[in-house]
């Protein structure tokens, strides 16, 4: 009971906060705090419309890419390329969408997909596989990777993929056949978020109770020990980790380019990858928490474009917020240590056949996986 | 209490972390000149109240008196200012420094190596602890880097020294050397307090004895006039006294005539670094039988007892060793336990590598609460943490765990370093019931008295070499340094 409310209430918690933050911040710059703060919410939550076509069609890339950082993070990776694993996705989807016909339909658009989780996960096991060869930290490999990512999508986008005029660096659109169907009609809100719900309830259900999951989590929160008492061949395990991740952010990339933009472009993603660590992060890396940090971080990108629109306050403002809320996450957690608790990064699902059992505490978390504040 | 000040005094103690209470009004009298042994169970506070008078740890109430005038120590350094240096059990050197390096390290703003060097030379020949300054403190077996922690220490004018379990660490030899060495410091008008749980060791060298018990000094008397018995009963409560103090060789099943369940026959492993920690080995370990190891750290008892537990493929030669092999190592917070998972989760650790679909939670927790109730591991539940557990818990479940569904073979490493007395006892009778229930038992401990009372067979691992020796201490003891050079 009491993990639902947390998973909630976190959320929430760090919405509240992240306001208070950018109220603070504007008044101190000197802007209307009052006249900001409504247009930031109207432009996330202000009709359905804006919900659906601004917050939640933000949320969705944001929530891949959450669980692309989270599964890595469970696993002992740290992996900061989703980012780049999100591009590579978007850029075989668009890709392979272009090359086929339209009467491929909607088994082009699966085509697509299906496409956008290879490269990403074959992005990111270049990283893996750097790792585990020559020793090289994946937060080195992960961060370059992203560059050069975006460099090959920049590149293609002026060859070979050049919409056909060979006038903008952009792919040619999508073929209508090939896109993501829309939800509600007359809004952005495509089908790929529920694609997106679904992988993070089937990832908490693998994490929490298959035997690969269970694998993935004990590597990450001592490798020593699921080598030595689980016989567990950890380096298997952690490639695989690497792949998947990469894969959730590939489909995020996918699924933007076949739901939003329709057409590959070099700034396809504002960030979308970095700013799913702190998805991930306020999320405890719990799969199914992400939805809502995923929401929190979605709304405030929206948002930020309707106050810098009605309220003349760059959108980078907001930008500022979100790192000070990482920054809050990550000081808690080391406040949390300090206290002999396990910090936020500690603590995740777990098996529990009783669900009445005693809630005073945390229940168990596997998860030791990354630690991001020095002890 | 005699007339001259003690050189150290903690009255009325008290500390807690949290809802724990460590000290509850612990008392400690050093006299000065004395080797002063404080014992009690883990978790009694011995090391607690050693922190507080080091300063590395704050008093939440409770005077300290050094040569008789109450003082504050908020930090280490403020210990040295009145002499009194600690060797605490994980060493604070710097293992890519050499020993000059590291007993410069933190002290005067000038560094000079050279003036170092001739410091630590001069000590070392002072007091009898044999060092080289210009060595890498990596390069230095155990025994000598606590010398250097020692010598750090009296670098900088300790008069008064607490080592922490000192030989907890170090062959019997070496902690014979060491324990010879705080008397000749004692005598020489240095003070020792000797944080110890061996008792024997205790009543040979200490001149007086206190005992904590949950946070509380019960006991302070002359070694003189205490036997091993009297400090057992004051560590554990009379009602509780463990049946394996004072060790003697209990009536051991004969040998059983069975197939030999673990054979290695002609192994040699060779290190990432290509060098060779174990030549030639060849042991057979027959169900019903346990083999006791003995070696100095360092001899390749290490990597033998990774390949007889199947974790550690041989470089040449053959290793047969049974799949379901259990194994408990010495270190098992890095090694054994995942410590922020739960106790069922620990316990479906075994296995692991092999399951596949949908792990059965419900199954393997009823398990793991059965496997409380068999092994009396004391958690809330088979959900609590396993951190929150104390070490003789964990090491319950540990062994519970690699024991369960009795496997034919038993590799277990240290397995009751750290832990009290009470829990000892716990896992010596787990093991000498595995091998009633027909498992193929190994075990290394760095106390020979363990082995010797435990073991059916000893071999001494030395320089690499393996051979079987007679159960006698000093056969062992001497084969243990053979070959090692």
């Amino acid at each position: 009971m009491s993990r639902v409310i947390r998973a909630i209430a976190e959320p929430v918690s760090a919405g509240v906060l992240s306001l208070g933050m950018l109220a603070a911040l504007l008044a101190v710059s000197g802007y209307p705090v009052g006249e900001a703060l409504a247009a930031l919410w109207r432009g996330a939550f202000g009709s359905w419309s804006v919900l659906a076509s601004g917050t939640l069609v933000r949320a969705t890339p944001l929530l891949f890419a959450g669980l692309a950082v989270s599964v890595a993070f469970r696993a002992g990776i740290l992996n900061i390329g989703a980012e780049g694993q999100l591009l590579m996705g978007a850029t075989a989807a668009a890709a392979v969408a272009v090359t086929l016909p339209a009467s491929a339909g909607v088994v082009g658009l699966l085509l697509a997909l299906v496409a956008g989780v290879l490269a990403g996960g074959a992005w990111a096991s270049v990283a893996g596989v750097l790792r585990q060869r020559f020793g090289v930290l994946e937060v080195i490999s992960t961060i370059m990777l992203n560059v050069v990512a975006l460099h090959v999508t920049g590149l293609l986008v002026r060859g070979p993929l050049q919409e056909p005029t060979r006038t903008f660096p952009q792919s040619a659109l999508l073929d209508a056949a090939l896109r993501l169907p829309r939800l509600l009609p007359g809004t952005r809100l495509h089908a790929g978020v529920a694609v997106a719900v679904v992988c993070a309830l089937g990832l908490a259900w693998f994490l929490r109770t298959t035997a690969p999951g269970f694998r993935l989590r004990m590597t990450g929160a001592n490798p020593r020990a699921a080598a030595s008492a689980g016989r567990i061949d950890v380096a298997r395990v952690s490639l695989l980790a690497f792949v998947a991740s990469g894969a959730l952010a590939g489909l995020g990339g996918a699924v933007e380019v076949t739901g939003v933009t329709f057409a590959l472009y070099e700034n396809l993603s504002p960030g979308y990858g970095y700013t799913a660590i702190a998805v991930a992060l306020l999320a405890r890396l719990n799969p199914v928490s992400a939805i809502g940090s995923a929401l929190v971080f979605g709304a405030l990108e929206a948002g930020a474009s309707a106050m810098q629109r009605d309220a003349q306050v760059p959108a980078g403002m907001v930008g500022v917020v979100e790192a000070g809320v990482i920054l809050v996450l990550v000081a808690s957690e080391w406040v949390g240590r300090r206290a002999g608790r396990g910090g936020p990064l500690n603590r995740g699902g777990t098996p529990r056949s009783d669900p009445a059992g005693p809630s005073d505490t945390e229940p168990p978390s596997p998860t030791s996986a990354p630690q991001l504040s020095a002890t | 209490m005699s007339s001259v000040a003690p050189r150290l005094a903690l009255d009325a103690i008290k500390r807690h972390y949290g809802p724990v209470i460590a000290l509850d009004g612990a008392a400690l009298h050093v006299a000065p000149g004395e080797v002063h042994a404080l014992l009690g169970e883990n978790g009694a506070g011995k090391s607690t109240l050693m922190k507080i008078a080091y300063g590395l740890e704050q008093p939440d109430s409770g005077t300290l008196r050094v040569d008789g005038t109450t003082v504050t120590i908020r930090s280490p350094r403020a210990a040295m200012a009145f002499g009194i240096g600690m060797v605490q059990q994980h060493f604070a050197l710097v293992d890519a420094m050499t020993v000059a390096e590291n007993v410069a390290l933190g002290g005067s703003a000038h560094l000079d190596l050279r003036a170092t060097a001739q410091r630590i030379r001069a000590i070392s020949a002072d007091s009898g602890l044999p060092i080289d300054p210009g060595a890498m403190v990596r390069d230095l077996p155990v025994g000598a880097q606590q010398r250097v922690e020692i010598i750090k220490a009296l670098a900088r004018d300790a008069r008064t020294l607490i080592l922490d379990e000192p030989t907890a660490v170090l062959a019997p030899q070496e902690a014979a050397e060491l324990l010879a060495w705080t008397r000749r410091f004692a005598e020489g008008g240095g003070t020792v307090v000797l944080i110890a749980h061996k008792l024997r060791e205790v009543l040979r060298v200490a001149d007086r004895v206190t005992v904590l018990r949950r946070g509380r000094t019960v006991f302070t008397a002359r070694a003189a006039e205490v036997t091993e018995v009297t400090l057992a009963d004051a560590m554990l409560g009379e009602a509780e006294r463990s049946p394996v103090i004072g060790v003697v060789s209990d009536n051991r099943p004969a040998m059983s005539d069975a197939n030999a369940v673990l054979v290695l026959s002609d192994v040699t492993v060779r290190d990432d670094g290509g060098v060779v920690r174990l030549r030639g080995a060849t042991v057979s370990v027959r169900a019903g039988e346990i083999i006791g190891v003995a070696a100095i750290e360092g001899s390749g008892q290490r990597e033998l007892l990774r390949v007889m537990a199947g974790r550690l493929q041989p470089t040449t030669g053959r290793a047969t060793v049974p799949t379901e092999v259990g194994f408990v190592p010495e270190d098992r917070h890095r090694d054994a336990l995942v410590l922020d998972a739960t106790l069922t989760e620990n316990v479906a650790l075994r296995g692991a590598a092999t399951r596949r679909g949908i792990l059965p939670w419900a199954s393997l927790e009823r398990d793991t609460t059965a496997l409380m109730a068999s092994r009396d591991v004391r958690a809330r539940d088979a959900t609590a943490v396993i951190r929150t557990l104390s070490g003789g818990n964990q090491q319950k479940l540990v062994l519970g765990r690699e024991l369960a569904g009795s496997p034919s073979a038993l590799v277990v490493e240290n397995p009751t370093r750290g832990l009290d007395i009470r829990a000892t006892g716990d896992v010596h009778a787990a093991l000498r019931g595995a091998r009633a229930g027909g498992t193929a038992v190994v075990i290394y401990s760095s106390d020979l008295d363990e082995i010797l009372a435990l073991a059916n067979r000893v071999i001494v691992v030395a320089g690499g070499t393996v051979h079987e020796v007679g159960m006698d201490r000093d056969q062992v003891g001497r084969a243990m340094l053979a070959a090692g050079s």
